[in-house]
């Protein structure tokens, strides 16, 4: 019975079924902080904990899900190839909203964590919190960072920013697809992105140009912002 | 009968050039001491090689709507480390959570506010 729970198919078709049933509950109730990704973490996380199962054995036989996170973001290049078009009359206004979107993200949460009392470690785990998971175990990873730490982070702001980021965007009055598409993007990474897109392709597309250029700033700015913020304090 | 089979035909090559275009970025990241993440080069270089018309977008198209449409289960993994830090989460719990997501919606607010003074812009001076 143990090999069984521990084996590899069991582990894949609990996380399988307990999305399925996730996304049933949400089609059901619609209440939008019943998340299905936040309550199949949860399922899996309180079925890990009952039957002794530890995270890294999980983590090593669910691979096999975990795998397509990286082709799916190679995937993104399909909706941006769709409105080359319109990013290329546009590249001066995305170029601005992403850098400052970026050197906003970083810096706010360096600054934030510092003065509520975190320590180094927290922050620099925390620093690349609004890019996908790949690309933010790696940027943790090179500065010292807990990456298990970031990961966790990095879920939850994905799914915060799913949840809660259109009613934030309208509430300021950005409403414009491609502002809007841009921002989930930019903020809550392909979790926001796959949200997103389901409004259409103008949202889709600019959803996962702001997860790839901020994927690529955050990588290229934490090094030189980190520095900067250190001497601050 | 025909369909499917014919889907499936189409399948297998399309995950195939997603695979080779992340291993591409890969290559160039190992070769040229890169920060930045294989899977966004190759992101990048499928956009350019979609773009050049090197490669078709339906040799493509069904795979990457799949995954995109999926994303977000590929993240149920990675999440569930969360367990492996709620010591350190619930002892430092407002510091985490307030930065996070007060940082969150700065990013959402500068970008799209950005963005659309931009558009706004834009379309005012269309013809200057």
């Amino acid at each position: 019975m143990t090999d069984l729970i521990h084996s590899e198919v069991f582990l894949v078709s609990f996380t399988f079924v307990s999305y399925i049933l996730a996304q049933k509950l949400y089609q059901k109730v619609n209440l939008i902080f019943l998340n299905p990704v936040l309550i199949a973490i949860l399922a899996v996380i309180l079925f890990l904990r009952f039957t002794g199962i530890e995270y890294h054995d999980y983590a090593d036989k669910s691979k096999v899900i975990s795998f397509w996170l990286n082709p799916s973001v190679v995937a993104l290049a399909v909706p941006l190839y769709l409105q080359m078009k319109r990013i290329k009359k546009d590249w001066v206004r995305i170029l601005l909203a992403t850098l400052s979107g970026s050197v906003i993200g970083i810096v706010s949460v360096v600054i934030i964590a510092q003065i509520l009392g975190a320590s180094h470690e927290i922050f620099y785990s925390l620093a690349p919190k609004s890019v996908t998971t790949p690309i933010a175990l790696s940027i943790s990873e090179t500065i010292g960072g807990l990456p298990a730490l970031t990961t966790a982070v990095v879920v939850v702001v994905g799914v915060f920013g799913a949840v809660l980021g259109e009613s934030i965007l309208k509430l300021a009055r950005i409403k414009h697809p491609n502002a809007v598409g841009l921002a989930m993007g930019m903020a809550s990474h392909a979790l926001g992105t796959a949200k997103i897109a389901t409004k259409g392709d103008e949202y889709g597309s600019y959803s996962a140009m702001g997860l790839a250029i901020n994927g690529i700033l955050t990588s290229l700015l934490i090094p030189k912002l980190l520095l900067v913020l250190e001497g601050w304090f | 009968m025909n369909t499917i089979s014919n889907k499936m035909k189409q399948t297998l090559p399309q995950i195939g050039w997603l695979l080779v275009f992340w291993l591409l970025g890969e290559i160039i990241r190992y070769l040229f001491h890169l920060a930045i993440p294989g899977s966004i080069i190759g992101m990048i270089l499928l956009t350019l090689s979609l773009e050049f018309k090197i490669i078709k977008l339906h040799q493509v198209k069904d795979v990457s709507d799949f995954l995109i449409r999926n994303m977000a289960f590929f993240f149920i993994p990675p999440g569930v480390g969360l367990m492996v830090n709620l010591e350190l989460i619930a002892d430092n719990w407002l510091a985490i959570t307030a930065a996070t997501l007060l940082s969150t919606v700065l990013v959402l607010l500068v970008t799209g506010w950005v963005a659309q003074i931009g558009r706004s812009k834009t379309s005012e001076n269309e013809n200057v």
